[in-house]
């Protein structure tokens, strides 16, 4: 039997993932690698509204925020362990999705980007002004995870960074497996023909409204989940999470790689992870160097960078 | 009823920037169906030009002139260089490709420059000007008068000259305008270079009174768009409307609310009109080709 399409990807990744850490010079690299898996999992969230239903959401780093500031804020005032904390961070971006997604995404093209902007600058500014329950824009301390504790009582001694390296890429895995099931069920393809022409997606019979709030709804509880492993494995969170600019990353990341393919855009949060870290020893040259990627990959490889190459290597090799 | 006024005076001054970058916006909307999220550049780089010039020893409204003219090359480049090669994308490669613009600007700027806050003296003085007990610095009334003479410019331009309407025809349908013989690559040309020239004067305007850094663009860009939106976007007058609009909510909230949630006006208005009526104040409702 052939092995699916799907399989194939998702054991390409995790073969990827296991073998890095073979060639890492040192231990930052786990923590480049986890921040790469985090990003991948948010981004993987952005390809099911942007790639598969045709959406774009310029403010879902405010998704992110949740998240985080959830893992923050309900050890610290409600007692709750931080697992738990991720799940009530999930529950309370998708019922907030919900929420702003009915009216909002009635919306299209820019109306669409610009509504969805509004609502992440609003959670950041929530975040930045409530100083008496976030810190402010200093931020606040997190709470670690207690299952590195746990795996260590049990003999398994993992430094934080492989912790979370380990952590970030289940994660990541998870959350791919979940966008590749979905592209291929009857639920993907209807949001891929919504996609393609709305008008026809509903002539067809395709609950449009419906469709469009479920790919939103999913791709908040990525980012939000994201959120709390970048918070969780930071040990500390600020505003800047749920920031213009994070939303810009994000969906730049997604773009970059290539929106359409889940595969794609996890390259694009790695290059767009990655690039801050080369250019270190130019830092100054670091937004220059942004701009002119964003740019330029838009107008050479539009459909994005994995899409493009391997569009090039088919029609090489048929 | 002082502090209203004061209010009012202050909200006025800062829609008419609001309302500049708005008529920018609306500019290359129309020319070519791009929301321009770099137009908070051009108003940075109208104020830091002038400054860096004005400090190598430059007259100042000579100063201001070159500003305007090298933002308005600026425009021209990015039309050329960024969007022209990527025309027919999709809305997200657009939104992308000008938001990577934006980036790359307030790089080339941090470079160029420098991280510090400028400003440049003002017009006419300091000395502030006192209406019925509220106060208003005579800098503000340069803003107010060039956001006005702007509009009113704009607005000969487009409905007095062929040009105008020959950009009107290119923004109606390019295809249909090249046909009757409009050199719409000129138009497009044109619109890019007006509309950075408008912001490149919002920040020689405003700079003596907001100060400008290589990092101003950002919030500029981000209000001016939603002061387009709320007047409807593509409308030059709901670009006015709607900027002064923008700017009296602002300084009401700020005055009368919460200070720290006064930049949130903008963004809960957005939202507000996006759901009520989604074409805003002055746009026209339509409906999607198949």
């Amino acid at each position: 039997m052939k092995l699916s399409s799907k399989w194939m990807q998702l054991a390409a990744l995790a073969v990827l993932v296991a073998v890095l850490p073979l060639f890492f010079p040192s231990g930052y690299y786990y923590r480049v690698g986890a921040l790469i898996f985090v990003n991948g999992l948010a981004v993987t969230g952005l390809v099911i509204l942007i790639g598969y239903a045709g959406q774009i959401s310029l403010g879902h780093a405010g998704f992110a925020g949740i998240g985080g500031y959830a893992c923050a804020l309900a050890p610290a005032h409600l007692g709750l362990p931080p697992s738990l904390s991720i799940l009530l961070g999930a529950v309370i971006s998708a019922l907030l999705a919900m929420l702003i997604g009915k009216p909002i995404l009635r919306l299209r093209g820019y109306y669409l980007a610009v509504a969805t902007l509004g609502f992440g600058i609003l959670v950041s500014m929530v975040l930045t002004n409530e100083r008496a329950l976030t810190g402010g824009p200093d931020g606040m301390a997190v709470q670690g995870l207690a299952l590195r504790k746990i795996l260590r009582g049990w003999g398994w001694k993992l430094t934080s960074g492989e912790f979370w390296y380990i952590l970030s890429a289940l994660a990541m895995l998870v959350g791919v497996w979940i966008a590749l099931n979905l592209f291929q069920s009857a639920t993907g393809r209807a949001m891929r023909a919504l996609h393609g022409s709305e008008v026809a997606a509903r002539t067809v019979g395709i609950d449009v409204a419906r469709l469009k709030l479920q790919a939103f709804v999913i791709s908040a509880v990525y980012a939000s989940v994201a959120g709390s492993l970048l918070a969780l494995q930071n040990q500390f969170v600020t505003p800047d999470i749920a920031g213009f600019m994070h939303s810009i990353e994000m969906v730049t990341m997604a773009v970059l790689g290539g929106v359409g393919s889940v595969l794609g855009a996890v390259t694009g949060s790695a290059i767009l992870t990655l690039l801050p870290q080369v250019l270190t020893v130019f830092a100054e040259y670091e937004q220059l160097v942004l701009g002119l990627v964003m740019i330029l990959v838009m107008i050479f490889l539009p459909r994005g960078l994995l899409p493009s190459i391997a569009a090039k290597l088919k029609g090489r090799g048929e | 009823m002082d502090a209203l006024l004061q209010f009012m005076l202050s909200g006025v001054t800062v829609g008419a920037v609001y309302a500049l970058v708005a008529l920018g916006f609306t500019i290359i909307y129309n020319a070519s169906d791009v929301v321009n999220f770099a137009q908070g550049e051009f108003v940075m780089l109208g104020g830091m030009i002038t400054v860096f010039t004005y400090q190598a020893g430059l007259p100042l409204p000579l100063a201001a002139v070159l500003a305007i003219a090298i933002t308005s090359l600026v425009g021209v480049a990015l039309n050329k260089l960024a969007l022209e090669p990527a025309r027919g994308a999709p809305v997200v490669s657009l939104i992308i490709i000008t938001i990577g613009a934006s980036i790359f600007i307030r790089g080339a700027a941090q470079l160029i420059f420098d991280k510090q806050l400028h400003r440049f003296p003002s017009f006419s003085g300091d000395a502030p000007i006192h209406i019925f007990g509220a106060t208003l610095v005579p800098q503000s009334l340069w803003v107010i008068g060039g956001a006005v003479l702007v509009f009113i410019a704009l607005w000969l331009f487009f409905t007095k000259t062929l040009t105008g309407k020959a950009v009107l025809a290119t923004a109606n349908n390019r295809l249909a305008a090249q046909l009757v013989g409009i050199n719409t690559g000129w138009v497009m040309t044109l619109s890019f270079a007006l509309s950075a020239a408008i912001g490149a004067l919002a920040g020689v305007l405003v700079t003596p009174i907001t100060l400008v850094g290589y990092d101003v663009g950002v919030g500029l860009a981000l209000k001016g768009f939603a002061a387009a939106m709320l007047g409807g976007m593509g409308n030059p007058k709901g670009a006015l409307v709607g900027g002064i609009s923008l700017g009296l909510l602002e300084a009401l909230t700020a005055g009368y609310l919460s200070s720290q949630y006064k930049d949130a006006v903008a963004f809960i208005v957005i939202l507000a009109v996006l759901f009520v009526m989604p074409q805003g104040l002055f746009g026209k409702s339509t409906t999607e080709r198949v």
